[in-house]
């Protein structure tokens, strides 16, 4: 009887699993480009791997915090975020009436993401693997050297407060993954490999000699300046950050041995 | 069939929890310390020592970052490899633990963590050390997994990449750190004024 339980249950789980990831995340093929900035600035490989379909919402976050009371904001650590923690909250459950339960989580810090999904069973994205995707419009893998794409991502850069609007109110893109721009910023497990020439980290600047092969580090596409932003944005910010612009989605490794691959830690 | 009922929950349990951060570095040796004495003495909030971490010295042997509270933490992050701004770093270093008075450094450790830790093992961070006359007990040489490494750049707002097989970029921060893990002290830059530094270890460390 326990026998037959426990594979009734094993089945139910296997099932639901592969349902979830089918529901909630994209597979995403293998494959390579080359990054605003990157390793010798040459092409990125990116392993086959999955990745949310939204970005991670008020409502899935509360699930969260409800299980993990450590990371409700009267309990969280100051070292892990700070007081800008779930500020569009009223308490450490619910969120403030304009709010929508249905729109991205933000004002969570890289560890509450970081933390959120390996609870999931997940990880965050590489800066790699989150950049490839969304190089993505409707209809192309690489949609970069469009026009329309860069205006709308430059447009969505100057539309205040998007970060109220629901999940799902963007584009759809190529992978089936919705929502890489238009309505908030995303944490990346590695935001903090971004070195930028002139940044405002005064440790950080131009000569070449002070710097460990910083030569190397330098634009390959100065055009993409709706990237340039981005990849600014994550050498401005710490860890312990809690903005409202600034939400997160999980990714999933596929092939347990490519784990490493997209790291390019 | 309540027990197996009770044991297909707890199997249920377990596959969906979470995994502390501990659990990642899957270690052989490590004795599991009990954590009751948590209660007496609370970290203050922005304590590294709230993450708790793994990491090997240079001498092989396994520490929780939390072994070293008590003591004031002079940290910077390098990989030894690397021939540009690093051994400048270690040279700033080296000139802070000379400066600061013997007094003062017998509370003190001047730690190094490893940004590579795949190149650097334990032996090379010994060897690094020796290179470096920097085998006394108050220099400390760290690596661990990747995933806590990049957290732990997070955590000290140190960023770095890797630009090519061997070599990284990364920012020059050198950390000053009180007794409960709490950073008192930041100095940016290579070969800055180091007098401010000097002063915060002096100041918590007697």
């Amino acid at each position: 009887m326990f026998f037959k339980n426990a594979v009734g249950c094993l089945v139910l789980i296997v099932s639901f699993l592969a349902h979830a990831q089918k529901e909630s995340m994209a597979i995403i093929e293998k494959g390579s480009y080359v990054p605003l900035y990157g390793r010798d600035s040459v092409q990125v490989d990116v392993e086959q791997f999955a990745i949310d379909v939204y970005p991670v919402t008020n409502a899935d976050f509360k699930e969260f915090v409800k299980e993990y009371p450590e990371w409700r904001k009267s309990n969280v650590k100051a070292l892990f975020a700070d007081s800008n923690y779930l500020r569009h909250w009223k308490n450490d459950l619910q969120l403030k009436e304009e709010e929508l339960p249905n729109a991205p989580v933000t004002n969570v810090s890289y560890f509450a993401a970081k933390k959120y999904c390996e609870c999931q069973g997940k990880r965050l994205p590489t800066l790699d693997e989150w950049e490839y995707v969304a190089m993505a419009d409707e209809n192309t893998p690489d949609a970069r050297i469009k026009d329309a794409y860069n205006e709308f991502i430059l447009s969505w850069y100057e539309k205040p407060a998007t970060f109220n609007n629901e999940i799902g109110s963007t584009f759809k893109n190529y992978w089936g993954v919705y929502d890489m721009h238009g309505l908030v910023w995303e944490w990346t497990s590695d935001f903090n490999s971004v070195l930028i020439s002139g940044e405002s980290r005064r440790d950080v600047d131009e000569d070449n000699n002070l710097f460990c092969g910083s030569a190397a580090i330098g634009s390959s596409d100065l055009m993409n300046y709706a990237a340039f932003m981005r990849y600014a944005f994550r050498g401005s910010i710490k860890a312990n950050y809690a903005m409202r612009t600034l939400g997160f989605r999980c990714a999933e490794t596929i092939d347990k041995s490519t784990e490493e691959k997209n790291e390019n830690l | 069939m309540k027990t197996y009922n009770y044991l297909l929950i707890v199997l249920l349990l377990s596959l969906f929890a979470c995994k502390t951060e501990g659990e990642k570095d899957v270690s052989e040796n490590t004795t599991p310390k009990p954590e009751v004495e948590e209660t007496t003495d609370e970290l203050p909030g922005l304590s590294i020592y709230n993450l708790p971490t793994t990491w090997t010295n240079q001498d092989g042997e396994e520490i929780q970052l939390e072994d070293l509270k008590g003591d004031v933490l002079v940290m910077v992050m390098i990989y030894t490899s690397c021939k540009a701004a690093c051994p400048r770093l270690v040279a700033d270093m080296r000139n802070i633990h000379k400066k600061v008075s013997d007094k003062a450094n017998k509370n003190t450790k001047y730690v190094f963590v490893s940004i590579d830790p795949e190149t650097d093992t334990p032996e090379r961070l010994k060897a690094f050390a020796e290179e470096n006359e920097m085998d006394s007990d108050e220099y400390l040489f760290l690596r661990g997994t990747k995933e806590d490494t990049r957290e732990f750049a997070a955590v000290l707002a140190v960023s770095y990449k890797s630009i090519s097989p061997i070599d990284f970029s990364h920012s020059n921060i050198i950390s000053v750190f009180d007794q409960q893990g709490v950073m008192q002290h930041q100095k940016e830059g290579l070969g800055e004024d180091d007098s401010k530094t000097v002063k915060a270890i002096e100041d918590l460390a007697n």
